[in-house]
Parts: structure tokens; sequence; C-alpha cells
């Protein structure tokens, strides 16, 4: 099972923290810290698996974004690197070639289709377009929803208009 | 008065438009005033907005806790973006322990049974992120009910929740195990996936499901065969391997249900060789499904013929040119190493290149390995690509390898002088690595290869005449140069190195050693030791010693100070007697250094650092030294003072000749105590070997056992002195503190009892307690002995009263 992923950028800073256990807040930043540089002190050319605590840190560099995945130490650390790329595919569909800054500026997006690939730190359907349709579909339903007069604005904010 | 609302893209554009890290603190600090401020005047309007941007903020690692009864509020809104930011702020900003649950779950029950599958997919997704014990048992209806969903979105959903459940509340396993069976014969991924995940988790939770569970292996074998022998299907496919997600968590089930049952094992033979050859590992997917399938293999009761092929999947993994391949091939194999030996060795010069590897995940295992493959026959090749590893090695590898190192060569060296060369290089490499507390075992090696004695002290010198800066190097290095001197003087003893060694190059070494700012205390008296034995070996240098010593009578180093002070005794009023005193050691005996060493590493394995203990257990010998002590010192010497009260009188108690007082005192006074031991070898405690605490000819026996608690005595006998180590262990649940042990024996004997070295003794054998007893029989009787005891238990006292009346009989003879 996953325990917590993270995004960060290649200066360190955090861009997406998911955690499937419950941590306390300052240990969450002492992990997050820590986990950040030592994998920035990584060379690109080393394995992409750590021992960290009672984890296996799986990890992936894409483009100038790190994803990194805390798994029990009996995971298999090889298929946890598919789950890593499953969700840069899910990304990549749905922003149409991802790049950092459509992360950061719509990070709920990215949270969303993370909901739909995981629950609770397990893969939960591993059809592609099974996830964009769901969350595609939500994406609508919120459109639909939202008060009339304030769509336009929701859809800018959301990056849809 | 409305406060003008920035949109999220706003917000975060300014901030990362920020210059420096005060600038961003402004901003954010302003926005979160406005944000509180809009909470408090029940903005709904603007609420998720607010509640996104404060998810920003959060991520930045600002305080956002704030926003957690808003996140509630959204939840509970009738439209859907606000139920949507709302479940994903509650999902970030709360978790278990918060007590705003009993909030949440009336709400989530409520969206558990929408029309809209979007809003009970929601609830479904934060109950299986956050949800804590008491919300598993109100909402376990709910999830139960839409386990029998028809729609595949809500089941794969409801089945990790169900997961979560299981894991937070076992009891509500029964609950669950119902619907499993008929999830299985789906045929959406999802909902396959998902299901073989709950069935994994209640196998987990609750072994005793494991019987009914393998009921289920015909279908997921069926499941995992139409997997892999299925075609194309693009919707599922991962480079040409058929949904590897799905295989693998089948694979893992699999291996759970097999585990340890021959039946399910055997149904499962087959279709395992089948995913192990039909699986194309050109890609990082294809090897994760091969991974998997090789764990279940090892873990379950296959055939022979599976497992080989097994541990060739890991060869093949081995040589890989993806490192990660590698990393998860090592892994397996050292976990499988202890079972399948011979198959493991096969692949000893794969593993060993892995060394070279520049990534310390690899190396780290590759290292482990090659350890766990050293036998008697491979030794020789292991040992030298560890030593060029040793070079390059992360300082913190060093300390493990070097024990590592030790335990080995100690285990499987060919023959003495290739176990002596290995354990100095290793010293000389990376002495300044080794744990302080295996030097006594490595100068005890040394002292036992007898014919290699001048060869040792000729290889240590020249080491220390380059580098004096690494401690346990210089200790065994100063140790054998004080012990062998006169053999480095003589011509060669198999060093290669033909150039003379004067006397005077000898002692600049050691008295390099003795002034380098670098060298620890303890190393310092090692080496004056050192300079005090080459007094009886050395001739021309003897007014150089004698003015060595005589300077260091006032060394603000009490230790030093005492030392010398003591040796200035030895010239001025004892010199007859300085070349029996300092005469060669006799062999430590071979016992001492793996037991040494052994016990050593255990220690550090249990994490638990005794250092009681270890010195207790440690101390004992000059015990063993004794005899060549007597023969010394004949059986002419009168005491002349009485036994020394304080750790000042190291000199009187070599002429006293009551060991038991000796043998006590360092329990509590460690460093400044310089007595008999100190003569003999090198300082402190640590130079001597620790050997077995029972003395070999008298067995130990059991004093007294009740109640969990277990008191053993231990003996060594001198003459009319027996000196008893008591041992007191606790195997109940429950630490005895207060404990005291008193003893009463016939007044023909003398009692004196050392403090013991606690009053506590820990629960489960954990941890013990000692006590030294010492008895003298000046009339030769055979010895009983009444005892008190006393401790108390979870608050209550205990007292017991005993009578030991097995002493061994080797006590009495005389």
């Amino acid at each position: 099972m996953i325990q917590f992923m993270l995004l960060f950028s290649r200066q360190g800073k955090l861009r997406l923290q998911k955690w499937y256990s419950a941590y306390q807040q300052k240990d969450k930043k002492k992990i997050s810290r820590e986990l950040i540089s030592t994998i920035l002190g990584r060379r690109s050319k080393m394995c992409n698996i750590l021992e960290y605590r009672e984890y296996k840190i799986v990890y992936k560099r894409y483009a100038s974004l790190y994803f990194c995945v805390a798994v029990d130490p009996d995971d298999n650390e090889l298929i946890t690197l598919e789950v890593i790329h499953r969700y840069v595919e899910l990304l990549d569909k749905y922003f149409g070639s991802v790049c950092e800054l459509d992360i950061i500026f719509n990070f709920e997006k990215a949270y969303y289709i993370l909901d739909e690939l995981l629950v609770g730190g397990t893969i939960q359907e591993t059809s592609k377009k099974n996830i964009i349709r769901a969350v595609t579909a939500q994406d609508m339903l919120q459109e639909e929803t939202e008060n009339p007069r304030s769509t336009q604005g929701v859809l800018e904010e959301m990056g849809l208009a | 008065m409305p406060i003008i609302s920035l949109r999220l893209k706003d917000l975060i554009r300014a901030i990362r438009a920020c210059r420096t890290a005060q600038d961003e603190r402004d901003l954010v600090n302003k926005e979160c005033a406005l944000i509180r401020t809009s909470f408090r005047e029940e903005d709904s309007e603007n609420r998720a907005r607010n509640v996104a941007k404060l998810l920003y903020i959060h991520m930045m690692g600002y305080p956002a806790h704030f926003g957690q009864l808003e996140c509630l509020k959204l939840i509970a809104s009738p439209t859907f973006s606000d139920k949507r930011v709302g479940y994903l702020g509650a999902m970030m900003l709360l978790d278990e322990r918060q007590d705003v649950h009993l909030l949440i779950t009336n709400s989530m029950k409520n969206d558990m049974n929408h029309q809209v599958q979007y809003v009970v997919g929601l609830a479904l997704c934060a109950l299986g992120s956050i949800c804590s014990e008491g919300m598993s048992r109100d909402l376990c209806g709910e999830v139960e009910k839409l386990l029998k969903s028809t729609n595949p979105y809500i089941v794969r959903k409801a089945a990790l929740c169900a997961v979560r459940l299981v894991y937070k509340v076992p009891d509500l396993m029964e609950v669950f195990v119902p619907a499993t069976r008929s999830l299985l014969n789906e045929k959406n991924h999802g909902v396959l996936l998902t299901t073989v995940s709950l069935v994994t988790a209640m196998c987990q939770v609750n072994p005793d499901s494991l019987s009914h569970f393998r009921r289920f292996i015909p279908n997921l074998i069926r499941i995992l065969k139409n997997l892999v022998m299925s075609g194309y299907t693009p919707e599922h496919d991962v480079h040409g391997i058929s949904d590897p997600f799905l295989q693998v968590h089948i694979l893992r089930l699999l291996r759970i249900l097999g585990r340890g049952d021959q039946d399910s094992s055997e149904a499962m033979n087959d279709i395992l060789a089948q995913v192990a050859t039909n699986t194309e590992s050109g890609k990082n997917v294809g090897h994760a499904v091969l991974y998997e399938t090789v764990l279940t293999i090892m873990d379950i009761m296959s055939e022979s013929g599976l497992r080989v092929l097994a541990i060739n999947i890991l060869g093949r993994f081995l040589s890989n040119s993806d490192r990660n391949i590698r990393y998860v091939a090592l892994n397996t194999l050292l976990k499988t190493v202890h079972v399948e030996h011979n198959a493991v060795q096969r692949h000893r010069s794969t593993i060993l290149d892995c060394l070279k590897e520049n990534d310390i995940s690899i190396q780290k295992r590759a290292l482990e390995l090659s350890f766990a493959l050293i036998n008697e026959h491979n030794i020789r090749s292991i040992m030298k690509e560890i030593m060029i590893f040793l070079d390059t090695a992360e300082p913190e590898f060093k300390s493990q390898i070097c024990t590592n190192i030790l335990q080995v060569t100690d285990k499987y060296s060919p023959d003495q002088s290739w176990h002596i060369n290995a354990v100095l290089s290793m010293l000389i490499k990376a002495g300044a690595h080794v744990r302080e507390d295996l030097v006594s075992g490595i100068i005890c090696m040394v002292s036992d290869a007898e014919d290699l004695h001048g060869y040792s002290a000729h290889k240590l010198f020249f080491a220390l005449r380059d580098d004096i800066s690494q401690q346990p190097l210089c200790q065994v290095g100063i140790w054998s140069i004080g012990e062998y001197g006169d053999l480095l003087l003589a011509d060669e003893t198999g060093s290669d190195t033909p150039s003379e060694v004067t006397e005077e190059d000898v002692l600049d070494v050691v008295l390099k050693v003795l002034k380098s700012p670098q060298s620890s205390q303890i190393t310092r008296s090692y080496a004056i030791n050192a300079i005090m034995k080459l007094s009886t070996r050395f001739s021309s240098t003897l007014p150089q010693i004698k003015s060595i010593i005589s300077q260091y009578c006032n060394n603000l180093d009490t230790e030093l100070q005492q030392r010398a002070v003591e040796y200035g005794a030895i010239f001025s009023k004892h010199d007859g007697m300085r070349s029996g005193i300092f005469e060669r050691m006799p062999l430590m005996g071979k016992g001492g250094t793996s037991g040494g060493v052994v016990e050593n590493a255990k220690l550090l394995e249990n994490g638990e650092p005794e250092k009681e203990q270890i010195s207790l257990v440690s101390e004992p010998a000059p015990t063993a030294q004794e005899p060549s002590l007597l023969d010394l010192l004949g059986g002419d010497v009168t005491p002349t003072v009485a036994p020394p009260t304080s750790g000042g009188g190291a000199l009187l108690d070599l002429l006293d000749m009551s060991p038991p007082t000796t043998l006590a005192l360092p329990i509590t006074s460690g460093g400044d105590f310089g007595g008999l031991m100190d003569l003999l070898g090198g300082p402190g405690d640590s130079t001597l070997p620790p050997p077995p605490p029972v003395s070999q000819s008298i067995p130990s026996i059991i004093a007294f056992e009740k109640n969990s608690l277990k008191i053993e005595f231990h003996f060594e006998k001198n003459g009319t002195n027996i000196s008893i180590t008591l041992l007191a262990t606790n195997s109940s649940n429950l630490p005895f503190s207060d404990f005291v042990f008193q003893a009463a024996i016939p007044k023909t004997f003398k009692l004196q009892m050392q403090p013991p070295s606690g009053n506590v003794i820990p629960a489960h054998n954990q941890g013990n307690v000692t006590q030294v007893i010492n008895i003298e029989n000046p009339q030769k009787q055979p010895l009983r002995m009444k005892t008190r005891i006393n401790y108390t238990v979870s608050g209550a006292p205990v007292l017991e009263q005993g009578e030991v009346n097995n002493f061994p009989p080797e006590l009495n003879q005389f």
C-alpha cells in the first residue's frame, strides 16, 4: 500500500502531497524535507529505490518534477514505478502534454485525478480511459451546478475558459 | 464591507511573483487574514474559492487548520463543486485523529446515498483516506451496501474503503466476506483489482480466514490465466503485458494463500510456471510481474524445479542494465540465500560486480549478500573484492563492514596467517571505523598467532609509522609493539621490508602516539604501557624510557599520571621483579576472540548497549591469568597493606593477592582503576579479551528459581577464595524493582558482597542484574548459603527465603 506521495520540483518546492496514513503535521514536514534533499542529492544514474525509515521510497523524475512514493517494505517496487508512470500518463492525457506550471495552477485537478487512480493508497482502476472519463464528467458536473452568475469566473479559475 | 476576494489563479501568480521569502510571507499572511475574515462572516459564496486558496497555502507549508470546519460546511453544501473542494480539503486538512469526525460522518452518510455516482465517489474516496475507528463502525453498513451496487465505479471505491475499514477495525471483516465471491466473477478489471485487494487485506488481518479464501484459488488462477494467455487488450495493456497491476495483485494474493499449504501450493505450480515463462521481460513492467512471480514461488511450497527457475530469473535480473531491477534482484536473493544457498552461490560473481556500482542502495544490498555467501572455499576471492570496496565505501558503511569482516574471517579463514593478514589489512585501511569494543578481540587474535608475532608487529609498526590517526589501529599496533618489541629488532620475520629497525625508531613511534593530540586517552594508556614493556625488551634505550616515565609522573591526565607513578615505583623499588612483571603475556586462547566478537555483535543486533553487562562479563579475565601471576611473584610476597578501598592503590593490588577485590571494583569505578590487569595487559578494562563468563572448570548452578525470577551463580575459584557472580533474570511480563539479594553463610567463611549492577530486573528476560559475591574459605569447609531476596513487582513487595545447597563439589576440592 502506498503510504504517501510527494511531487516536488528540481528546486525542492513541494507541488503536491497526499498522505494515506495519519501523520503529525510536524512529521509530514520533516519527512518531506528529508526526502526532498536526499532525492535531489542522488545522481540521475542511481536506482529509483531508497530505504527510508520503515518505508521503501520509489521515485522517478519526469522533466522538472520528481514523483516520490512511499510503500511498505514488502511491496513490489517495480510495479510502484508503473503506478507512478500511470499517474504521469493520466496527467499528460488530461492536461495535454503536462508541464510543471499546469500542476501548480491546477493543483486541485492533479488531486482529483489522483483520487480517481488511488483510494486509500491502493490502485482502484487500471483503465486510463475510465479515469479520464470520470474526472471530466465531474468537471462538467461542477460547471453545471455552479451558480450561473459566477460560472464564467469559475471556468476561468479552473482553466477551462 | 464586502471583501474583494482574489481568484485562486491570481493568488498563485502573486505568490510566484514574490521576490523574497519575506515578501511571500507577508502576502500569504495578508491573504490568510482575509480568508479568516471571510470565514468569520460566513461568506458562503466565496467559501470554496477560499478553501482552495488555503489548500495551496497549506502546501507551501503555512498553517491552515482554521479551514477544517469550512471544509465540513462545503461537504454539507448541496452543490457538487462545493462538495468536491470540501472533500479535497477534508482529505488534506483532517486525518483520523481530529475530533470533527462526528460532523463529517453524517454528511458522508448522506452523500453515500446520493443518486449521483460522483457524489458517492467523493464520499467513498475521502472515507478511504481519513477514516477513523469510529467512522469505520458508523459507515460500515453504507460501504457494504455500496459494495453490492451494480455500478463498477462505486463498487471499486467501496471495496477499497472496505480495505481501510478492515485494517482499522478487524471485527468488521465478517460484513464484507459474503460479497467477495460474486465480485471475483465480474469482468471489470477495476472491480477485480479492488476485490483482490480486499481479500488480501482480510487474509492479512485474520489468518483464520485463509482456509475460507483458499476456495477462491481456482477462480484467481482462471483470471490470471486469461490475462497471461489473452491477446492484446488496448484498454489494459502496458507494453505488451495485459493489466500488470491486476496480475501483480493476484500473484500476491496467491502467495498469501499458498504459504504453508501444500494443496494450494500444488494447485498454483502450473500457472506460476506459465507466468514465469510467458511474461516478456523487455521493459520494467514485465520485470515487475516476473519479480512478483518469483516472490510467490519462493514463499509457497513450490516444486524444486520452479524454485531453480525463480533463482535463475533473479540471476538474469542481476545482469540487467536497469539498476532498479538489479536492486530488487539483490534484495530478493538476500531473502532466499539461507534457503537456496547453492543456487544463489552460482551468481556470486555478478553479485560481487554490483559492489562496484556507484549507488548506495545497490551497494548496501550487494554487500550484505556477499557476506552471506562467504564460506571456507570462497572467502579469499570474496574478501578481495570487499577489501577493494572498503577503500571507497562511504564512512557509514565502514564500521559495519569491519565488524562483518571480523566475524567471517574468524569463522572461515583458511589458515592463521591469512586471517591475521586480512584483519591487519582491514585495520590499516579502515582502522578508524572499527568499533572500540572489538579491539580487544583483535589483540587476542594477534596474540594467538604465536608464529606470526614478529610479522604482525612489523606490519603494524610500519603502518603506525605512516599513520597514527586511527585509534583502534593505534591501540592494536602499540600493544603489539610493546609486547613483541624484541621481535621487531630481530632480523626479518616474513616482512619484505629489509630496513633495519632500531630501538630508537620503535620508541619514536610509541612516543609519537603518546604525545599526539589525536590520540584518545585509552590509546595513550596503551602507549605508556607499551613503553614500560619495552623497558624489559630493549637495552640501550632504558634511560630514555625511565625519563619518559618520570616525565609523565606529573601529567595532567590522572590515568597516565597514575600509571607513570606506579611504573616509576617499579623502577625504583622493585626493579628486580620488573622483567618478570612485564614478561610476554601468555597466549590468550582462541575462545576469547570469537566469543568476544560474536557476543558483541549480538549485542549490537539487539540494539541494547548493556555496558554494565559487558564490563562484568569481561572482568573475570584476569583470573584466567592468575596462575601465571602467581608464578611470577612466587609465594613469598607478603601483603603489607590492607586491601585498598579506592582505585588509587594499583601497585598494592599487584602485590596483594586477593583478586576478588580487584575483580569487582571496575564495575563501578571503570576508568580510574589501574589494577592488576593493567600491568599485565593494556590499559583499562578493554584490553583484555572477554573470555566466556563462566570458569570452565566449575559448573554454574541455579541458586533460586521461583515466580519467574531466576538466579544463577557462576563461580571462579582461586585457592580458598571463591568468587560468585550472581545473575538474576526475570521472565515475567513486569519488571521487578527494588531487587535486594542477601546471603548468610557459616561463620567459618568470610563473605563480602559487591554492590549489584542495579536494582531493577527488566521483564521478558530482557536484561539482568549481576552482583559479585566474594567468599573466603580458610578452613576449607563445604559451602552452604541461606538467601533472602526482596523485590517489588507492580508495587507489591515480595520476600523470598531459601537455602542453596547444590554448590558444585569442585568448590570444596583444594
